[in-house]
């Protein structure tokens, strides 16, 4: 396993710098002499409010969100054997966007509106995962169309709602279906859920592997499939709902991390795991610097950079592993 | 005087559940060291659900199964992948893997949940790779191989598992003459210290060569079994098949032949 920490120090390595790169950057550039001064402790003042205070929690946020969100992907294409899940298959997003929404309509503040997402996910997570599994039998296919199905009713739900929004809550609510990391608070919870569900992984790690050649293969194996089923479907929505909550629906870091890693690294969950945590946190670390930064003073929503990003570097991995 | 060791496999009354399907005949049967069984019967009869049964994979409708004399269903699940290994007659490659990756989870029911693979794991894996001739394709995406070897490849992550039991479902499918042989000359020669299988075919000459014991599930729901010795008797087999046959004899054993109308 020398291979496993190798490929982690790498990548936190790669974090590091990220997290630094993104607090650095932005309306009063800081050299890097600066931003490590704050960092450790000491610099001046105004470095100190512009970094402790404005960019750094953003940032962590970004990098937690993004961890989540790769996290959840590769949990999401490992139970749905699919290597083109991504967190929101289940519709789980849209269960998120259409509570935020609602909670938005209402003038509700952002914890209100942090805590409707939250909601509306789990909703969403309980209607598919009732549905798919109502006649008790639960295959890939049938969950996946479920999924996509719901996922097409919160859709339109969702175009309703913006169609009656008074013009002045649109951007708003646009933002926050792009994603938007700008409200970001509190970023204990999504932290405390990545650390928490990655080292909880580990142990599963080999089984997950096992389970990604079928389960019967897996059964035959000696894994118990079908609680192990349940505990992924139920961490994955988990944490996809605490990325949701914490920065709207943002695009492309689930599909893309995972599948990039597996392109690379191979299909070995006990590294694809933490490196896609690492990984999707870097991802979006950069993208939401260049979403405050790119067109500076306004920002873009995050999910625009991602996409931007995301889809050439796939594109290149996929056409190269051919 | 000893007592007979138990069988590695013993069916007791068992009764596979098909669905839809009336109860079929109790099957009394026990695979012993060394044994050899096919299942023989036409397509549908239910021989791939008998084998996943069989695997404890399903509940069976009525009867029980014992591993060495012990009832499956008092075992844990990791203890009976030890016993039993089951070659799958189809595969899913939904992620990209390698050969030697595949063969080394057949490792899985003897570690423990935070133990990595050791040294001796991978050359259980590498041992089973050799005894299937995959030596050299270690590395190598499992979609690149082909019908031959992707099947040499189930059978070695079952060898790389060491049960007791082989259970094959339908090894020769998909292969050639020439890869059937030597799938089958593989699986003989894995039946050996102590080990038996049980392998579904649909080729009754090659049943007759390659097996000691052979079952006859009959679409009716009946089933008899016995030494191949015993079971090849071409009134059984045209009445199991529903097809006329016409016999011959090659090397002092009979074969079999499909006679048009």
């Amino acid at each position: 396993m020398t291979r496993l920490a190798l490929i982690l120090a790498i990548l936190l390595g790669g974090s590091l710098v990220a997290v630094i790169m993104a607090v650095a950057v932005g309306s009063v550039p800081l050299t890097p002499a600066q931003t490590l001064a704050v960092l450790t402790g000491g610099g001046e003042p105004l470095h100190q409010t512009l970094i402790l205070e404005l960019r750094l929690p953003r940032t962590l946020a970004a990098f937690a969100t993004g961890g989540l969100l790769a996290v959840a992907g590769a949990l999401m294409q490992v139970l749905l054997r699919n290597p083109l899940a991504d967190p929101y298959v289940l519709g789980l997003s849209g269960g998120a966007a259409v509570g935020a929404l609602l909670a938005m309509l209402a003038g509700l503040g952002t914890l209100m509106v942090s805590g409707s997402a939250f909601i509306g996910a789990m909703i969403s997570t309980l209607i598919v995962f009732g549905l798919a599994h109502g006649t008790g039998s639960w295959t890939p296919t049938r969950l996946l169309l479920t999924g996509v199905v719901v996922a097409a009713g919160w859709g339109a739900f969702i175009s309703f709602m913006l169609a009656v929004s008074p013009t002045e809550e649109l951007p708003g609510m646009l933002y926050w279906l792009m994603g938007d990391l700008s409200h970001a608070r509190s970023i204990w919870p999504a932290w405390t859920v990545l650390v928490i569900v990655v080292l909880a992984a580990m142990p599963l790690g080999r089984s997950l592997n096992v389970l990604a050649r079928g389960p019967m293969q897996a059964a035959a194996l000696g894994v118990a499939v079908r609680p192990l089923e349940w505990t992924i479907y139920i961490v994955a929505a988990l944490v996809t709902a605490t990325a949701v909550t914490v920065a709207g629906s943002i695009g492309f870091v689930g599909l893309v991390v995972p599948h990039m890693l597996r392109l690379v690294l191979g299909n070995d969950q006990r590294i694809i795991l933490p490196a896609s945590a690492l990984t999707g946190g870097i991802l979006l670390t950069l993208a939401d610097t260049l979403a405050r930064t790119m067109i500076a003073p306004q920002q873009l929503p995050v999910g625009v950079i991602t996409a931007m990003l995301g889809v050439p570097v796939f594109l290149y991995l996929l056409h190269r592993s051919r | 005087m000893m007592e007979p060791l138990p069988p590695l496999l013993e069916l007791v009354d068992l009764v596979v559940d098909i669905p839809g399907r009336a109860d079929g005949a109790p099957l009394n049967l026990g695979v012993r060291a060394g044994e050899c069984w096919g299942v023989l019967g036409p397509n549908g009869v239910g021989k791939s659900t008998l084998l996943h049964t069989l695997a404890g994979l399903r509940p069976a409708r009525r009867g029980s199964l014992r591993l060495k004399g012990r009832f499956i269903h008092q075992l844990p699940r990791r203890q009976i992948a030890r016993h039993l290994g089951m070659v799958f007659q189809d595969r899913q490659d939904g992620f990209p893997a390698s050969v030697l990756e595949t063969a080394l989870i057949g490792r899985h029911p003897y570690l423990r949940a935070w133990e990595l693979e050791s040294a001796e794991d991978y050359a259980a894996a590498q041992d089973a790779l050799a005894r299937v001739d995959l030596t050299g394709m270690e590395e190598r995406p499992i979609a690149t191989l082909s019908g031959g070897e992707r099947q040499r490849l189930a059978i070695a992550t079952a060898l790389t598992q060491d049960p007791q039991v082989f259970l094959l479902d339908e090894p020769t499918n998909h292969l050639d003459l020439h890869h059937q042989v030597e799938v089958l000359d593989i699986v003989r020669g894995m039946i050996t210290q102590g080990r038996g299988a049980i392998l579904t075919m649909h080729d009754v000459n090659l049943a007759a060569r390659y097996c000691d014991h052979l079952l006859l599930m009959y679409p009716t729901g009946e089933a008899c079994w016995g030494t191949t010795r015993d079971m090849l008797m071409p009134k059984a087999l045209e009445k199991l098949y529903g097809q006329p046959l016409a016999t011959g004899e090659v090397d002092g054993m009979p074969v079999f032949l499909p006679l048009g109308r």
